[in-house]
């Protein structure tokens, strides 16, 4: 099991960078010294952050040099307000402009910084507009999932536009997230309360086996960093043909599994032999589980 | 939001002028804490940004506090809190000036 | 505006559009040629299979008409809210309706995206902000989410959420702050065939709306950090 010091999951945004990338490469751009924080929060009476939540820079991942951002849950569960989605935009665009090795995305976000709404939307869809451009400059762009808040809304999206998504099984990725699911839908959608039902729904596990994750691994700084290396190696064409085969992959998926109520149901279909012993399987084991069932579309 | 601005002599070493350090994280009950050098000679100044109104008071007691202990001339902190206890203020407040220290 | 209102506007002399359980599929004259028309009516939300039967659509249009120009029109509440469509990862084919666009655009296809009913979130991501150009007209509504929803969410007082939005275009749901935030390029007046016509006449260029945020004092650090960061300000 991971001690405290190596989870992912309980590190900050900066150790998280810290970890992942080459000991002491990193070196953050426009960093909280530049006290950029948010014009749009002091409205609501909330507190700012000097880096807007949003910590961006550059670094080596094993030699080669990588560009990286890390969001931090802490602030605002991650949500994206118009400085912290400038900072990841403009990020992505200097990754256009020298031979970057490919950009790292450590997203743990519930989306959209509603606190500054609308402004918060236009910033999700330049950083989602930023990592297609990047990518079909053939930059490749990971996204590494695994933090406390998740990667709901439109970061969610943003996580599956990029070339390859890491997960641990502590990691969430999903649209509409379980708190807000419950909020609009009522608790018989889904019981954001019932930690089981959510991570069969969201989890890193779940999303492996559906082939929306490319990678499941432990929860350590050091699986995030391997997966990274590894990963940046598996740039997806953003043409036609790449997409039309997506396409049929996506559509297969709902073939098969269109009728299922849970994900459990999934699993099942999936061809997995018992499937309730999934959740409680370490992440080596549960790679082993499933690989005949996964879907993954490579 | 409270904003807090104190300015304390302090008579001992000069601060190493080296890259500024960010601790913390401003969660519910947390804070961030920035430290940079460049504050004058001689002085500590500390900016206290909080969510918590009407503790000016205790941000005095526990910045002089801070200040005295370290006695850093010319160091520059400042703070973003939402609602911190004076304990976690301390310990984040000290953790910042060790890691900026520990800067090469 | 309903979507049969808009398409007759569009195209006052005719047009092949179909509109099929809240999807808009189809084409229409324009002076350069035929014009590729997608998108969604009646407050679609938009799932996975809506999602799916969208990307078709627009992949259909860069695989066999190299240059067609696209019309996204959208009347959408956004994504569907559901644990069916999240079990089955919405967002992988909400991003793949938003690479469908992107790939088309790339490949020489002009995208011109109106709202025309509601934009929320999700789709309008996928949809909408991933064009060229996005206009509007007068009656569309955008938002992230609806006041009370967002108040239930951030556990900030639905009347303090009220009173921040009065005059701040960050927070006040509708066209004139997506117009003032650089999120809509224009609202169109009519004759919306002639609006339509002049946007495709216009070449295709870089995302200009955090230039147009800060041009119109909606969003004044949107373009002035992403320029700094993009030169790796220390």
């Amino acid at each position: 099991m991971t001690g405290p010091a190596r989870s992912f999951r309980e590190a900050t945004a900066r150790r998280r960078l810290e970890g992942v990338l080459d000991p002491g490469s990193f070196r953050e751009i426009l960093g909280p010294a530049h006290r950029l924080t948010s014009p749009h929060l002091a409205a609501l009476d909330l507190p700012v952050s000097f880096d807007d939540g949003a910590v961006v820079g550059s670094g080596l991942l094993g030699g080669r040099p990588v560009l990286a951002a890390a969001q931090e849950g802490g602030f605002m569960g991650g949500g994206v307000g118009e400085v912290h989605g400038a900072k990841l935009a403009g990020l992505l665009g200097l990754a256009e402009r020298q031979p970057w090795a490919g950009v790292l995305l450590l997203l743990d976000s519930g989306g959209v910084r509603l606190q500054e709404a609308n402004a918060g939307l236009l910033a999700v869809s330049e950083v989602m507009r930023a990592v297609l451009s990047a990518r079909a400059a053939s930059v490749p762009v990971v996204a590494l999932v695994g933090g406390g808040w998740g990667c709901f809304g439109g970061m969610g999206i943003v996580a599956r536009c990029c070339d390859a998504i890491a997960m641990s099984e502590e990691g969430r990725l999903g649209v509409t997230g379980p708190d807000v699911l419950e909020t609009t839908k009522g608790v018989e959608e889904l019981d954001a309360s019932d930690r089981a039902a959510v991570w069969r729904t969201y989890g890193g596990k779940h999303r492996y086996l559906l082939g929306e994750a490319d990678r499941l691994i432990e929860d350590d700084l050091s699986a995030f960093r391997e997966a990274a290396m590894e990963l940046l190696s598996a740039r997806r064409d953003l043409g036609l043909e790449e997409l039309e085969r997506e396409h049929r992959h996506l559509g297969r998926r709902l073939e098969e599994f269109g009728g299922c109520a849970d994900a459990r149901d999934v699993w099942r279909a999936a061809g997995v032999e018992d499937p309730d012993r999934l959740p409680g399987l370490e992440p080596a084991d549960f790679r082993a589980a499933v690989r005949a069932a996964r879907r993954g579309d490579r | 939001m409270e904003r807090l601005s104190f300015d304390f002599a302090c008579r001992g070493d000069p601060a190493p002028l080296l890259a500024p350090i960010l601790v913390g994280v401003v969660a519910s009950g947390n804070l961030e804490v920035l430290v940079e050098g460049g504050a004058p000679p001689g002085r500590c100044r500390l900016e206290v940004l909080t969510s918590a109104r009407g503790f000016g008071e205790i941000w005095e007691a526990v910045l002089r506090d801070f200040a005295t202990r370290h006695s850093l001339s010319g160091l520059a902190v400042s703070v973003n809190d939402a609602g911190a206890t004076p304990a976690v203020v301390s310990l984040r407040l000290d953790q910042a000036v060790d890691e900026y220290l520990r800067r090469p | 505006m309903t979507a049969a209102e808009l398409l007759a506007a569009l195209f006052p002399s005719g047009h092949s559009v179909r509109e099929e359980g809240g999807l808009l599929f189809g084409t229409g004259p324009a002076a350069g040629g035929e014009v590729a028309v997608v998108g969604t009516s009646g407050g679609l939300e938009v799932g996975v299979e809506s999602a799916l039967a969208l990307s078709a659509f627009v992949l259909e249009v860069a695989r066999r008409h190299p240059g067609r120009p696209l019309l996204s029109l959208l009347d959408s509440r956004g994504q569907r809210m559901s644990r069916r469509d999240e079990i089955l990862g919405l967002a992988g084919y909400l991003a793949h309706l938003s690479r469908a666009v992107e790939v088309t655009r790339r490949r020489g296809h002009r995208v011109i995206a109106v709202v025309y009913g509601e934009a929320s979130s999700g789709s309008a991501l996928a949809l909408g902000f991933l064009a060229d150009e996005v206009h509007a007209v007068a009656g569309a509504r955008i938002s992230v989410m609806n006041l009370p929803a967002m108040a239930r969410v951030t556990k900030i007082p639905l009347d303090r959420l009220e009173e921040a939005s009065r005059g701040s275009p960050v927070l006040a749901p509708g066209l004139e702050s997506y117009v003032r935030l650089g999120g809509v390029e224009s609202i169109w007046q009519p004759p919306f065939s002639k609006a339509l016509a002049e946007a495709l006449a216009r070449p295709p260029g870089p995302d200009r709306r955090s230039e147009r945020g800060q041009e119109r004092g909606g969003r004044l650090l949107a373009l002035s950090v992403r320029e700094r960061v993009r030169e790796g300000e220390p």
